[in-house]
């Protein structure tokens, strides 16, 4: 049974609801990122409560959708949508890299039923839905698509260029992947540490279809992945042009936060703003 | 006690064949037993001998290029939904140059991808020491829930890679690029796991693994006019390593010789040596690479110019025992 999707307005309150449950996990584990998984909150909003197939009830169920996050830092926006798709009890959320808990500091497949594979080590992601990808077309299942989420500063790695080159070679068009276009990666801007640009060119030289978006628009979103369903000869890009912090005032764009989470004032902050931010969507949804 | 092996093995013109090549037989022979089974290579499909199986079965081959990061996602990908890949290119790249990606997707994530390295030892010879892989027992050999196989023989690799594609574990297997003697047969047992003693003896114990497992065998005939009776012990499985059958045969013999084509260090000599250091400490040998590369030269120039054949396992046990004798 797919996960019931959400309206508009609703899933604006579930991206607000997410961003509030990364900033009180970050807090309360006292390390981790805060940037990336607050960017990417409408981006896992709408997977996880419109794109998807997906049951959160049967995280094994054979027709689901799989979901690859590459860039594993950003797993608490992940742990977050999960636990407000039902995965587990919301309660959880605060174990975070806590000893003994499922909620790894970076992915573990074998610790979290719902999490399809381990990753951390940046790269390595798209090459393993494209392992993904090669069984589903030797099924010959049509149904099931395989999702990518990948940042961009790790498209550094040659790993990431060798995996977007099979792709291609074999017209993976069951793959769908995601850049979270932040700019930022640890060091700093990614145009200052290494130069992605022109990244839309390079996707497109490798023979991707490329679709660039508002990676913060919830609507946008849903509408980019719609189209990429749409395009059968080749694997699709999508770059998702998203804020670092974002919903966080003092954390949107600054690379400081890649990897720092919020202290107990700094959560405060966040928190109330995003409290303000949630009161507003509820007046409009009035 | 020998009798499962070839009746020759000190018949200097005993058969010999790659190992490399019993794999490309037993994967072919896995295409038809196990349907799940499929094939991925890094653009070394005729030297590590997947040619066999891309030929029958097209659609459940996967040429990646020369990319051996790829090599082993895709492989993790390919488990994630039910196969059971077999990823092959040269031991130095693979698992040498994907070392990360192989702990991150295959062990962490306990995925049953079989790595293959082939052309693994000093006896890949002109390549010279870029391509003579002799540290991926080390590397593979400290990874949780990797299992490490180095059949010693063509015969034995064909057994091998069956045993694998049922096995749920990720494998890591080495292979070797030149013909090594064949000194099993069809009825010598191989299990994942088990040491088989080869030999029996009772003055010391030749613990070998690979190409190593013929020369251990030569250098206990070569002991017989010395009055010294060796045993041999074949360690096809080197981690988990089959600890009862070595501190069986050690706590009989009391002094051993091991054996390998790769670094001692780190090895099957430094496996040996820990398990022995905490159970049952007694003299011990190493006989391998001493902590240095290897260099071009034909096979044969090289494992004498290394030390690694049956002369020097000979006079180190030698050495061993004489001194034992002298108290």
């Amino acid at each position: 049974m797919p996960e019931p999707r959400l309206d508009h307005q609703q899933m604006l309150l579930k991206a607000d609801d997410i961003r509030q449950d990364i900033i009180r996990m970050l807090e309360h584990a006292g390390s981790g990122h805060s940037a990336g998984p607050l960017g990417l909150a409408d981006v896992f909003t709408a997977l996880y409560f419109s794109v998807l197939n997906h049951d959160p009830e049967h995280p094994d169920w054979a027709d689901r959708d799989i979901l690859v996050l590459s860039n594993g830092h950003c797993v608490p926006v992940r742990y977050a949508a999960m636990a407000e798709a039902g995965y587990f009890p919301k309660e959880e959320l605060l174990t975070l890299r806590q000893l003994g808990s499922r909620l790894q500091g970076h992915p573990e497949r074998l610790r979290l039923p719902g999490l399809e594979t381990t990753s951390g080590p940046l790269g390595s992601g798209l090459s393993q839905a494209c392992g993904m990808a090669l069984a589903l077309k030797l099924d010959k299942n049509a149904q099931r698509r395989v999702y990518v989420v990948m940042g961009d500063g790790e498209q550094d790695e040659g790993n990431v260029w060798e995996a977007a080159m099979l792709a291609s070679k074999y017209r993976l068009s069951n793959i769908i992947a995601l850049t979270d276009r932040n700019n930022i990666q640890i060091d700093g801007p990614t145009e200052t540490v290494m130069p992605l640009e022109n990244l839309r060119a390079k996707w497109e030289a490798f023979g991707w279809h490329v679709i660039e978006v508002d990676g913060n628009d919830i609507p946008a979103i849903i509408d980019a992945y719609a189209l990429a369903k749409a395009i059968v000869e080749k694997p699709v890009m999508i770059l998702a042009h998203t804020i670092p912090g974002k919903g966080v005032d003092f954390m949107e764009y600054d690379f400081h936060w890649h990897g720092m989470p919020p202290n107990h004032e700094q959560a405060k902050a966040a928190l109330k703003e995003l409290r303000t931010l949630r009161g507003k969507i509820k007046s409009e949804a009035d | 006690m020998t009798a499962y092996l070839v009746p020759n093995i000190h018949d200097p013109n005993i058969a010999q064949e790659p190992i490399r090549k019993g794999f490309g037989a037993g994967l072919l022979k896995c295409g038809e037993m196990f349907p799940n089974v499929v094939a991925v290579c890094a653009d070394l499909t005729d030297s590590t001998q997947m040619s066999l199986f891309k030929s029958a079965y097209p659609d459940r081959f996967f040429d990646i290029g020369v990319a051996e990061q790829n090599l082993v996602t895709v492989g993790a990908g390919l488990a994630a939904m039910a196969r059971i890949p077999f990823v092959s290119s040269y031991a130095a790249f693979n698992p040498g140059r994907n070392w990360e990606q192989i702990r991150t997707t295959i062990a962490i994530n306990d995925r049953p991808v079989k790595i293959i390295g082939s052309h693994a030892g000093v006896s890949v010879g002109p390549d010279g020491a870029t391509h003579q892989m002799l540290e991926d027992i080390a590397l593979m050999r400290v990874m949780p829930n990797m299992v490490v196989i180095a059949p010693c023989d063509s015969v034995e690799a064909e057994k091998a890679t069956i045993a694998m594609a049922a096995d749920s574990r990720p494998n890591y297997m080495r292979l070797a690029r030149e013909a090594t003697p064949i000194v099993t047969t069809a009825e010598t047992p191989f299990v994942i796991g088990q040491a088989q003693v080869f030999r029996e003896g009772s003055d010391i114990t030749l613990i070998a693994t690979g190409t190593m497992t013929y020369q251990a065998l030569i250098a206990a005939i070569r002991l017989e006019p010395y009055g010294i009776h060796a045993e041999v012990v074949h360690v096809a499985t080197i981690k988990p390593l089959d600890e009862k059958t070595i501190l069986a045969s050690v706590a009989k013999t009391g002094l051993v010789v091991t054996a390998e084509e790769g670094q001692i260090n780190g090895g099957l000599g430094g496996a040996i040596a820990e398990l022995l250091g905490e159970q049952l400490p007694v003299p011990l040998r190493r006989i391998g690479m001493r902590d240095h590369f290897g260099e071009s030269g034909s096979p044969g120039e090289l494992l004498k110019h290394f030390g690694l054949d049956s002369s020097h396992i000979a006079t180190a046990a030698h050495q061993l025992v004489t001194k034992k004798q002298r108290g």
